[in-house]
């Protein structure tokens, strides 16, 4: 498809196999493909069905509290003496990040689909404690696959999740992160597919899930866009979200697509910088190939290896990324850079002090872009932040880079 | 006609079953692997699944992902896995070797240069692993340009209309997954195998191997008794994993050791 036509509103992506152009598709064992067939079928039973999406709008008001604000942030704007920084609150949402918006919309459709046991694969512990969350809410039993290296450098979000009633089994294969998280995860399911349900917690995997963690995360951008034209006057032109698996990102970037004025950039974890090789940013430097069910940019060494990973936060510490990211980089539709551990800290702390929003180590590689661009820009540009998560659960990370124990 | 396809020409008129060994090449490492598939052969192997390691091997177990790391800890290559087949052939010019793994290294490598590459080695067989019917038309459009045979996977949560679909892509013969999970789990059902065997073999004449859970010589003998080949994989892999890594054994040696091939070999045939 051409770059004009996404422009034009033609984007219709992926198809019906789940093709994002060359990019998604399904690619696991035999085990799975009769699941994800299930799967599809019964979300796109749901999806045409507007009671869904009642029932799943009445959840987003009345438990997760959307809808989210659009927060002028004045003070930073005047700090940083250019465009105008705007920040889409999903750290107001319950459990502390946009992670549960997909939750409750998977759970849904667990809960139409009649699978009465959960799991999960989780970095951040972000995505574990909104799935523990909703299978509490339903009384499912509830398993989060989590690296035991996350575990250590997450133990608040632990406990949180163990406080909710799910099982958190620690993964010690391979890197000891979300990418051995998802292995288990997967084989959880082939080995338990009659009764499991399996939340996917990104816009990765095999069809349908990056489609229906979009679909339901899209309400970000839905809202912000209603909210800043209500604002401002008129649509903004940057959207700025950090991307690991990039279910924030997509969430904000994907009802702007056919909006050809508003610019999309993705910023992905640079680590100790690119030039290292100590990074999780595929689409930066990587190549296409095939992960977790999805063809999409990796990082993968020359035999097809997949590559241990580097980051300063656990959410983003991923050697892959959605396979939507991979097409919308290819089209030019959307931009992606890096920015390192020491510029996310250092925004970190600036938005802590400036607005007093103590924001997510994974969010705050988006404020470490907008404080290096946003002086450069006019201060008629409107620049629109996810702020993705809150910071509560990096305090132990913050505080041992710093020196201190707690 | 493909070693595969004669292979079982031969076992047929034989009345015997076949006996498919499936280890991970280079585990622990290239040299012991070329000795082991010679040892196997010997043990009485009809035809040898090879594996090529993957970092991130999502079907796998436990027996076969440590398998993965050992192999990967002596940097073990797609490229050197077809080198060890090369050097298999320059002995052993009858035994079908098919190659099994997942798709990332291939991609890497690139399908015309993997399927080149494969048939010039002597590669009989490609089984991708995380590779459905449905994500495979390039690499198979390349591969039935030349004689190697793809072979798919069923599983018992296949349904029927699947069934057909991948029976119609596969050739060489059809692997049927005996049970929902990874490799090496759990304990066969065998009269659950024997009905799914009847839906695959409505829908193909190609043979029907059966792999997952088979872990001794009754287990081998009872699936024989339904099927056209026996698969074992982590039954294998765990007395690979007592040698030494540092150290050379000789074929005697290894056919000794994994006499477990050898007692699967008699109870089938007896």
């Amino acid at each position: 498809m051409s770059e004009s036509k996404v422009l034009h509103g033609e984007y219709n992506s992926p198809d019906e196999h789940g093709h994002f152009g060359p990019y998604g598709g399904i690619f696991v064992g035999e085990t799975l493909m009769p699941a994800l067939d299930e799967l599809n079928r019964k979300y796109a039973e749901l999806k045409a069905d507007p009671a869904f999406w009642a029932e799943f709008d009445y959840d987003l008001k009345h438990y997760v509290g959307r809808p989210s604000p659009l927060y002028f942030a004045e003070r930073l704007t005047n700090k940083l003496g250019g465009a105008r920084v705007f920040l889409k609150r999903e750290d107001l949402n319950h459990t502390g990040a946009h992670k549960v918006n997909n939750t409750i919309g998977q759970a849904l459709l667990a809960k139409a689909m009649g699978k009465t046991r959960i799991i999960a694969e989780t970095g951040a512990g972000q995505h574990g404690v909104a799935s523990a969350t909703v299978a509490a809410r339903l009384g499912l039993e509830c398993h989060v696959y989590m690296g035991v290296e996350d575990i250590k450098r997450q133990s608040a979000n632990v406990y949180r999740m163990k406080m909710l009633g799910a099982n958190v089994v620690g993964v010690d294969s391979g890197s000891c992160t979300l990418k051995d998280a998802m292995n288990e995860a997967l084989r959880d399911w082939a080995t338990n597919v009659d009764n499991t349900y399996y939340i996917i917690g990104t816009v990765a995997g095999p069809h349908p899930y990056p489609m229906l963690v979009r679909d339901f995360q899209s309400v970000i951008g839905r809202e912000a866009r209603e909210q800043c034209i209500e604002l401002t006057g008129r649509l903004p032109d940057t959207l700025v979200a950090c991307v690991g698996g990039g279910s924030n990102a997509i969430g904000l970037f994907y009802p702007f697509i056919p909006d050809e004025s508003v610019a999309m950039v993705g910023v992905e974890a640079g680590g100790h910088g690119l030039e290292t090789g100590e990074h999780a940013a595929p689409l930066c430097t990587g190549q296409p190939g095939v992960l977790h069910g999805n063809r999409t940019y990796l990082m993968n060494d020359e035999n097809g290896q997949i590559l241990d990973t580097h980051s300063i936060s656990a959410g983003l510490d991923y050697p892959g990324v959605g396979p939507e990211h991979s097409w919308l980089k290819d089209l030019h539709r959307a931009t992606y850079t890096s920015v390192t551990d020491d510029e996310t800290l250092e925004a970190f702390r600036m938005l802590t002090r400036v607005e007093g929003i103590i924001p997510a180590l994974e969010t705050s590689h988006a404020i470490a872009w907008v404080m290096k661009e946003a002086p450069k820009l006019p201060s008629d540009h409107i620049i629109i932040v996810n702020l993705s998560g809150r910071g509560d659960k990096d305090m132990h990370t913050v505080a041992e880079i710093e020196g201190m124990t707690l | 006609m493909s070693r595969i396809a004669g292979c079982f020409e031969q076992l047929k008129a034989q009345g015997r079953k076949a006996l498919i060994p499936y280890l991970t090449a280079g585990d622990p490492n290239l040299e012991t692997t070329l000795s082991l598939m010679h040892a196997l052969v010997a043990n009485g192997a009809d035809i040898i699944e090879l594996g090529f390691p993957f970092t991130d091997p999502t079907s796998d177990g436990p027996v076969i992902q440590r398998a993965v790391e050992r192999a990967l800890a002596t940097n073990t290559s797609l490229k050197g896995v077809l080198e060890t087949v090369s050097r298999f052939r320059e002995e052993d010019d009858t035994t079908p070797v098919v190659l099994m793994g997942y798709l990332n290294p291939v991609e890497c490598m690139g399908y015309q240069k993997f399927t080149d590459a494969a048939v010039a080695s002597g590669v009989d067989g490609v089984l991708i692993v995380d590779m459905p019917p449905e994500e495979s038309h390039d690499l198979e459009e390349i591969i039935h340009r030349t004689a190697l045979d793809g072979i798919f996977l069923v599983a018992p949560t296949t349904s029927d209309a699947r069934v057909s679909y991948i029976c119609k892509q596969s050739s060489g013969y059809v692997y049927y997954v005996s049970l929902k999970g990874v490799t090496g789990a759990g304990n066969l059902d065998i009269e659950s195998v024997k009905e799914n065997l009847a839906r695959v073999r409505a829908n193909t004449d190609l043979p029907v191997g059966v792999g997952f859970g088979i872990k001794d010589a009754t287990s081998a003998r009872l699936i024989s008794e339904i099927a056209d080949a026996v698969v074992v994989g982590s039954a294998l892999i765990n007395k690979i994993e007592e040698l030494d890594a540092s150290k050379h054994y000789s074929r005697e040696e290894l056919q000794r050791h994994i006499a477990l091939i050898k007692e699967m070999r008699e109870a089938m045939d007896a």
